[in-house]
């Protein structure tokens, strides 16, 4: 990537990996543009094999509990931490601080949210009071804004010619709020968010890479960190998200769960072209 | 290995990771939060997420600050982890006019962030480096860059620099071990933090009592 170089005092913290499990009735799925879903395995026992390997956190997301209103993960959670000595993250469906401290409470070190956040943003709050920042998860579904041309994914950003914008949206994908992404990522830093999945609908399941302009936007517009989430379909792409998008970690699914690539491959990969990487 | 662990349950945080780390290592882990089982313990760990002012106002709440410092006076290995590494100093930037358990002298204070390159909180896996004249006995096994998991905004900055065991750097370095006699702590989180973590949660169990 021409005209990119890291900060000079390069700080030793290690971008992440982050392999997610979305979950459905249990089983490990990966959706396609948030359809469409293939079974993948049981959640606990891929996520050990992702720890295995190397992979830095991972996170769970019950893509069927927010629209279904299913409640909570607090098995998942339960059954996970007897046996994962990394990080791990739970998202989908959790609406109170009471969802959130039962799931936290199982040994899940940080709660995921979306719908809720953006119908009640003060759960941020009261989550990040009660819990501590660095729990809170806000994750945010963005769609870039009606424009002509070609896909943004993968392109460098700032090459896409117009100025981009992206809405939030919620359920899963399938409501628009109007609220504008940037803006929204400022404002959950302000109400105590410690984190932001970024997912790009436009880029994801795609494999063409993930939606870098979006990726940057947020990144260089918050000071928590951002992981990025849609689109990854080889390891440039993850290369790309830290460096163009300025990424703190990177989210992907289907890469890693058909095997295309391995975590220690994209380590390696990352590794040799000067990203730090814990190996 | 049947050493008995008593892990302080004062509200805050993630204590069933810490238990499941040690009982993983063949250790029995019990959390509580009687001020008589703290004063019964072999082994105190101080987990814990969260504000200082807020942990420090739970341990006093349940009564806890008296058998804690107690037990650490008496010599049994303890270990701080995360908040439970800042709680043993003075005072804190994140709650002006709370006092810590003060069994070290200096402060807590706030990571200073830039935006797009040094965000707060520190979150992920970061290097260790340990001080060239340690002769910390949790580091055993552990090397000049090993990784491990961090999750905070704050950090200590001790007045006698002879107890950070290791250093990390983000942005600025700071303490991510830090080792006195029969107290320890790190900043980061053992528990979380895989086979390093583990070595270190290991040899916190060997440790005499």
């Amino acid at each position: 990537m021409a005209g990119l170089s890291w900060p000079r005092r390069w700080p030793l913290l290690a971008k992440r990996i982050i392999p997610c499990l979305d979950i459905a009735r249990g089983r490990v799925v990966k959706g396609v543009k948030f359809l469409g879903l293939r079974d993948a395995g049981d959640p606990v026992e891929v996520a050990r094999r992702y720890e295995r390997d190397g992979a830095d956190e991972v996170i769970f997301l019950d893509i069927t509990a927010s629209h279904e209103r299913r409640g909570t993960v607090v098995e998942l959670a339960r059954r996970t931490a007897e046996v994962l000595f990394i990080p791990f993250t739970i998202g989908g469906g959790l609406r109170t601080v009471a969802d959130m401290r039962a799931v936290l409470k199982a040994g899940c070190d940080k709660i995921s949210i979306n719908t809720a956040a953006v119908e009640r943003p003060a759960l941020i709050c009261d989550g990040a009071r009660r819990f501590g920042r660095q729990c809170i998860v806000v994750a945010i579904d963005a769609k870039r804004g009606p424009k002509k041309g070609q896909s943004p994914c993968g392109l460098p950003a700032g090459r896409q010619g117009t100025v981009p914008f992206w809405e939030v949206y919620t359920h899963g994908g399938r409501t628009p709020t109007g609220l504008d992404v940037v803006a929204w990522a400022r404002r959950v830093e302000r109400l105590g968010a410690g984190e932001i999945l970024l997912t790009s609908m436009d880029c994801d399941g795609t494999k063409a890479g993930y939606d870098l302009a979006l990726t940057r936007a947020v990144s260089t517009a918050v000071s928590i960190p951002v992981i990025a989430s849609g689109g990854a379909g080889t390891l440039a792409h993850l290369y790309e998200a830290f460096t163009a998008g300025h990424a703190d970690a990177v989210l992907a699914a289907s890469i890693f769960h058909y095997r295309q690539f391995t975590v220690p491959q994209a380590k390696r990969y990352l590794h040799a072209r000067g990203v730090p990487v814990r190996r | 290995m049947n050493a008995v662990v008593t892990i302080v349950d004062y509200g805050m945080g993630n204590l069933r990771s810490v238990q499941k780390a040690f009982e993983s290592l063949g250790a029995r882990a019990t959390v509580t939060a009687s001020p008589a089982a703290v004063r019964r313990a072999r082994r105190l760990v101080l987990p814990g997420v969260g504000a200082f002012g807020d942990a420090m106002r739970e341990l006093r709440r349940r009564r806890l600050v008296q058998p804690l410092l107690e037990r650490i006076r008496a010599g049994v290995p303890f270990l701080g982890v995360c908040l439970g590494l800042q709680l043993l100093f003075e005072t804190s930037e994140e709650s002006p006019g709370a006092r810590g358990l003060g069994v070290l002298a200096g402060r807590v204070r706030k990571i200073p962030r830039h935006p797009a390159t040094l965000k707060v909180p520190h979150i992920g896996w970061n290097q260790l480096e340990p001080s060239p004249k340690t002769d910390c006995r949790f580091l055993r096994g552990v090397k000049r860059g090993d990784f491990v998991y961090f999750v905070h905004s704050y950090y200590a900055e001790p007045v006698d620099r002879a107890v950070i065991a290791a250093q990390t750097t983000y942005g600025r370095t700071f303490p991510s071990v830090v080792c006195a006699g029969n107290v320890a702590a790190t900043q980061f989180h053992p528990e979380k933090s895989q086979r390093v973590g583990l070595t270190i949660l290991r040899n916190y169990l060997d440790a005499a009592c």
